[in-house]
């Protein structure tokens, strides 16, 4: 049952519910970085990486400490914060120890924490946690589903990257140009993954 | 300053600058709020009045806080009125705060607002940063607000909750017609723009406060392009 529907949170942070695609959260660097694979999958792996890193270390501070001491309307002061400090704590960490990664991943980081992404999947697991319901979220669900977020990320770039290569060498529309077919290439690609709706639910029932 | 000037701060954001359609700044709660133009109107709002008090607070700062932490020095700020404007929107009109959800907190990271912060009121005195954050805050609603009619229209077939048209087609409020949508008006603004003689954005990097630490080349360039044309 748990494994069930830790498998059914990551498909569904993946394809159906995908941050970019159907939340509209991570746009900037969904437009901004998808022109290049390589860049794509550098700030998508950075993205996941922050992601799952400050889902783990503000659910257990909100749960713990936070709700206890009835300061949860500190939420969002606190978790940018962290954020902030995470990134910077990483960029640092990876400087000094792991310097090839940092040359790869490190130019992403300042970025990250002004990514709306970021500070939405830390919020929305939160939401999910619901003492009195079935489905409630537990520590693991959190990190899968921040895991799944950041793949789900991912693969948008991915695809999205594909999409943008095709249209360098398609003949546009003086008007259209630039950032007006980005945008209608992604409602195309957003369409396509409105085709998975319902596809969790029905792949893992859970009731 | 004279009042011709305070005139041109307060006025710039609405149409030559408008942060939306021109700078491309604030794309998620764009696309995401703007199914309904009730909608628009209060996410338009709640992040006029968090910019227009940040950027007062951060004015006021300016000379006290080091170059160095500035970032964080302003998303802490930022994130302080978000709360606050929260709490309010939360007491007071429970359905706007039911209908926008988690994106009334990420007002934060609004790159509106950081940007604001970054490029006006940080090196302003109080009184132009102030007109500026409410111009921004009009730009920034009338361009949601613009969204949220279209696709109200023809997503609902009403318009502010007043059902008009017998037709509706869905797609307008889901997910792909808001890139749809969207695409469109920046297309419309880019033709304006280009028909009267102005550059025109191409890049969604051009106008974003975050560019100058960016890994993009192209991002690097213009962003060096934009702080050039400003000064």
């Amino acid at each position: 049952m748990l494994i069930k529907s830790l498998v059914a949170v990551f498909l569904a942070a993946i394809l159906t519910e995908n941050y970019v695609l159907s939340k509209f959260l991570g746009i900037c660097p969904f437009l901004g970085v998808s022109k290049k694979l390589n860049t794509a999958v550098g700030m998508s792996v950075a993205v996941t990486f922050v992601m799952v890193l400050a889902t783990a270390v503000t659910f257990p501070i909100y749960m713990y400490l936070l709700v206890p001491m009835g300061l949860d309307y500190l939420q969002t002061v606190l978790f940018i914060l962290i954020i902030a400090g995470l990134v910077q704590l990483v960029e640092i960490i990876l400087r000094k120890y792991i310097p090839s990664l940092y040359n790869s991943l490190g130019i992403y980081l300042p970025l990250i924490t002004t990514n709306c992404a970021v500070l939405g999947v830390t919020m929305l697991v939160i939401q999910k946690v619901d003492s009195t319901s079935a489905y409630t979220y537990t520590y693991g669900h959190a990190l899968v589903n921040a895991f799944g977020a950041g793949i789900g990320f991912l693969v948008a770039m991915v695809m999205f990257a594909g999409v943008r290569g095709r249209l360098e060498s398609a003949d546009i529309p003086k008007s259209l140009k630039g950032l007006p077919i980005t945008l209608v290439a992604a409602a195309l690609v957003s369409l396509s993954f409105l085709g998975f709706a319902g596809f969790v639910d029905k792949l893992i029932p859970l009731a | 300053m004279e009042k011709r000037s305070y005139i041109k701060e307060l006025t710039k954001g609405i149409i030559k600058e408008n942060p939306v359609l021109c700078l491309v700044l604030g794309t998620c709660p764009t696309l995401a709020v703007t199914t309904s133009a009730f909608n628009a109107i209060g996410m338009g709002v709640a992040a006029t009045a968090v910019l227009i008090c940040s950027n007062a607070v951060i004015s006021l700062l300016r000379k006290f806080i080091p170059d160095k932490v500035r970032i964080p020095a302003y998303i802490t700020i930022i994130a302080g009125f978000v709360t606050v404007v929260q709490m309010l929107v939360k007491a007071f009109a429970p359905a706007i705060n039911n209908s926008l959800g988690i994106y009334l907190p990420l007002i934060v990271v609004n790159c509106i607002i950081l940007g604001r912060a970054e490029m006006f009121a940080g090196k302003n005195p109080v009184l132009p940063s102030i007109l500026d954050g409410l111009g921004m805050g009009i730009g920034f609603t009338a361009a949601l607000l613009c969204m949220g009619i279209i696709r109200e229209f023809f997503g609902s077939g009403s318009l502010f909750g007043m059902p008009i048209m017998p037709v509706q087609i869905l797609i307008f409020i889901l997910p792909p017609g808001g890139f749809f949508v969207f695409g469109i008006l920046i297309m419309l603004a880019n033709k304006l723009n280009s028909r009267a003689g102005k550059k025109v954005k191409t890049s969604p990097c051009d106008g974003c406060p975050m560019s100058e630490n960016c890994a993009e080349k192209s991002c690097e360039k213009t962003a060096k392009e934009a702080t050039v044309n400003a000064d």
